[in-house]
């Protein structure tokens, strides 16, 4: 049960390593979508302070959903994906092994890099730690919902669009409070507590509902 | 009398009784929307003054709002009993529900921008309930788009059907979101929908609108069950063998 | 032990592949599935791993159907589909170790390089799979066939891609599993030669699907 677990994530890390212009490629996206901003909406000092959550959480929803579509599709080509569906475990363990990896290499590179974000947007120490905070907290959840989306889409032509289309609206929670928390720890005397417990939640829910859900999905798609 | 429900699960059995049926909707409809926009219209009491007629508009926006939200629980009412009992007559019932939905939250979405315009002032404000109903709109077109790009129609059904499912487990907690971005407070700015308050008068125009509105989606949604039938099971006998198939093919 | 399947019917798209399937299958018995392309061999082989769902009838293996029993039946199950499960980034002996564990069973090392030996792989173990050829990673998703405990073999097209030395082991490897009480569906144009146990045939260009029996012992 647990050994099907540690294959997979094991397997999807070595995998990575061997390849690891992938992990850059996300991480890039996120820091060149971070550096437009300022060019498009200007460089003062407030405005960059004001629109920086919304952009930083903007900036993670996208390269999140723009490794998605290699989570399941890579498996699902050369067959590996028919060997995790017939292995003798449960198949829900083995997908949030695969997610789990996915974050690991997507999810979590972003939060490390999140501080360039509070360098470029002239942000307080205090707002840095909160911002890598709520992404470590909210991230997981990008890769937990995107992972059913990345599953429904299994295989399609122009599967990467409609991930994106899929995914996106799923994401506004995480955006509107993940946004709020580091917002509000620009305020002074005003708790983010209330914020970090509604993502905690939401962090808890997808972990118990997001990989059953996504191997149902991924029974249908392989059929 | 005793009806065989699940007779009428067979899409063979369904296509004619949908056929008698879609007339008697449409026009329970008509008489529906006339008599409620009527009423609305000229039978209520005019306690604002002329520039304010503008409200009006209401009984077309709620009704369409409520619609919107009640077809995607009909939607997602088939797609879980597909799910479940795995009949296709289900799924084709889901897709043709989320267009006569996706038609009723743009109704809704336009109504209000008008609305607005002349209450507020503005086409579009990023109030709660106005928000919602665009994320609405957007769970409703990834369900058509997903449904429309994955050619296999067994594995359409499903896919759609669990991106349903999904998207009513996390509308009420986006719902929530928009409407309490600051988990401290939680104020929306919209009027109380509370029926309560509504002039009863104004709610039978409302109510008698909202009717033929059901009743428009009924047929609608039949007519557009009943094209999927065809288009699905266009190799059967059955299909080969209706009146209207067979007069088209002769003409050509 | 015995896989049995009922009257089973697949529909793709609006064909129907066939309908009615319906034989039994116990130990020390191969199964070909013959048919033109495009009349559901593969479809039948996915249907009784449990990979995809029949329109109608039942699969039961032990006289249970293969939903209500996932871990066990899939426990004694060994499929190879069209595709290898081979990732390019890995050696020949990652990915059979990878592979194996998957399914449950862990081996020592020196076990997976006797098994990528015995295929034909020798000198090849520790490649990048990159470098392998076509043939060469069928033999490495084959080694597994040496290695598994699994009693029940469904494997789609096995000897496609490979050379007369792998196919002869190939053969080898299959008859000496069905004469160790295995069971065996395949779907294949090339002869397998039995020394012991039956040989069943399923034709699915034919409409009626009964499978003919030919005796070989």
């Amino acid at each position: 049960m647990t050994s099907a677990f540690w294959i997979i994530l094991k397997r999807d890390l070595l995998l990575a390593l061997r390849r690891r212009s992938e992990i850059f490629t996300v991480l890039f996206f996120f820091v060149v979508v971070i550096s437009l901003f300022p060019l498009g909406v200007g460089t003062e000092e407030a405005v960059l302070k004001k629109i920086a959550p919304g952009v930083v959480w903007i900036a993670a929803l996208l390269a999140s959903t723009l490794a998605l579509d290699r989570l399941f599709s890579a498996d699902y080509e050369d067959g590996t994906l028919e060997k995790i569906v017939l292995a003798p475990s449960f198949l829900s363990i083995s997908v949030l092994a695969k997610i789990l990896a996915h974050w690991l290499l997507t999810g979590l590179p972003l939060v490390l890099i999140s501080p360039l974000v509070g360098l470029f947007y002239h942000l307080p120490i205090n707002t840095i730690l909160v911002m890598m905070l709520v992404l470590l907290i909210g991230t997981p959840v990008l890769s937990m919902l995107g992972a059913i989306a990345a599953a429904l889409t299994l295989g399609l032509r122009g599967g990467g669009v409609l991930v994106s289309l899929l995914v996106l609206p799923l994401y506004i929670p995480v955006l509107v409070y993940g946004a709020g928390a580091i917002s509000t720890s620009m305020m002074q005397g005003v708790s983010i507590e209330p914020y970090i417990l509604l993502l905690l939640a939401f962090s808890l829910l997808a972990m118990v509902f997001s990989p059953w859900v996504t191997a149902v999905a991924l029974k249908i798609s392989i059929e | 009398m005793k009806i065989n429900w699940f007779k009428y699960s067979a899409p063979m059995s369904f296509y004619p009784l949908a056929g008698k049926l879609i007339p008697l909707f449409w026009i329970a409809a008509i008489v529906c929307i006339a008599g409620g926009l009527y009423w609305g219209f000229f039978k209520t009491a005019d306690v604002l003054n002329d520039q304010k007629q503008y409200y009006r508009i209401i009984y077309v926006h709620v009704a369409s709002a409520w619609m919107a939200m009640w077809l995607y629980a009909v939607m997602v009412f088939w797609a879980m009993l597909g799910l479940i009992f795995n009949t296709r007559l289900s799924y084709m019932l889901a897709s043709a529900t989320a267009i006569t939905g996706t038609v009723m939250t743009v109704i809704a979405l336009a109504t209000g921008a008008i609305w607005g315009k002349t209450s507020w002032g503005t086409y579009w404000d990023w109030d709660p309930k106005l928000t919602s109903f665009l994320i609405l709109l957007f769970v409703y077109i990834g369900y058509i788009a997903l449904q429309s790009a994955i050619d296999d129609k067994r594995r359409s059904d499903k896919a759609s059907a669990l991106l349903a499912l999904v998207g009513l487990a996390l509308v009420p907690i986006i719902y929530y979101a928009v409407n309490c971005p600051d988990p401290t407070e939680c104020a929306s700015l919209h009027q109380e929908s509370s029926l309560k308050r509504v002039e009863s008068n104004i709610l039978i125009g409302m109510l008698v609108t909202t009717l033929g509105f059901w009743m428009y989606s009924f047929a609608t949604t039949l007519m557009r069950a009943r094209i999927i039938i065809l288009e699905r099971e266009r190799s059967t006998t059955w299909v080969s063998k209706l009146a209207e198939i067979t007069n088209s093919e002769r003409k050509h | 032990m015995s896989l049995v399947v009922n009257n089973l019917q697949c529909i793709r798209g609006e064909k129907e592949l066939f309908s009615g399937l319906s034989f039994v299958l116990t130990n020390k018995q191969l199964m070909r599935i013959e048919g033109q392309n495009g009349t559901g061999k593969t479809t039948l082989l996915r249907t009784l791993c449990g990979l995809s769902q029949a329109d109608d009838g039942e699969v039961l293996w032990h006289n249970l159907t293969i939903k209500k029993q996932d871990e066990v039946f899939r426990n004694e199950l060994f499929y190879l589909g069209h595709h290898n499960a081979i990732k390019a980034d890995l050696s020949a002996l990652e990915n059979l170790q990878i592979n194996t564990a998957l399914a449950g069973a862990s081996y020592s090392e020196e076990q997976l390089l006797q098994a990528l030996e015995d295929i034909g792989l020798f000198g090849s173990e520790y490649k990048s799979s990159a470098q392998l050829s076509q043939g060469q990673k069928r033999r490495v998703a084959l080694a597994g066939l040496l290695l598994t405990n699994a009693k029940l073999w469904i494997l789609d097209e096995p000897f496609v891609a490979l050379d007369g030395f792998a196919v002869k082991k190939l053969q080898d490897v299959i008859a000496s599993h069905v004469e160790n009480d295995g069971t065996v569906i395949l779907t294949t144009h090339q002869e397998v030669p039995l020394t012991q146990g039956k040989i069943l045939t399923i034709n699915l260009d034919q409409s009626n699907n009964k499978p003919n029996r030919s005796d070989n012992d």
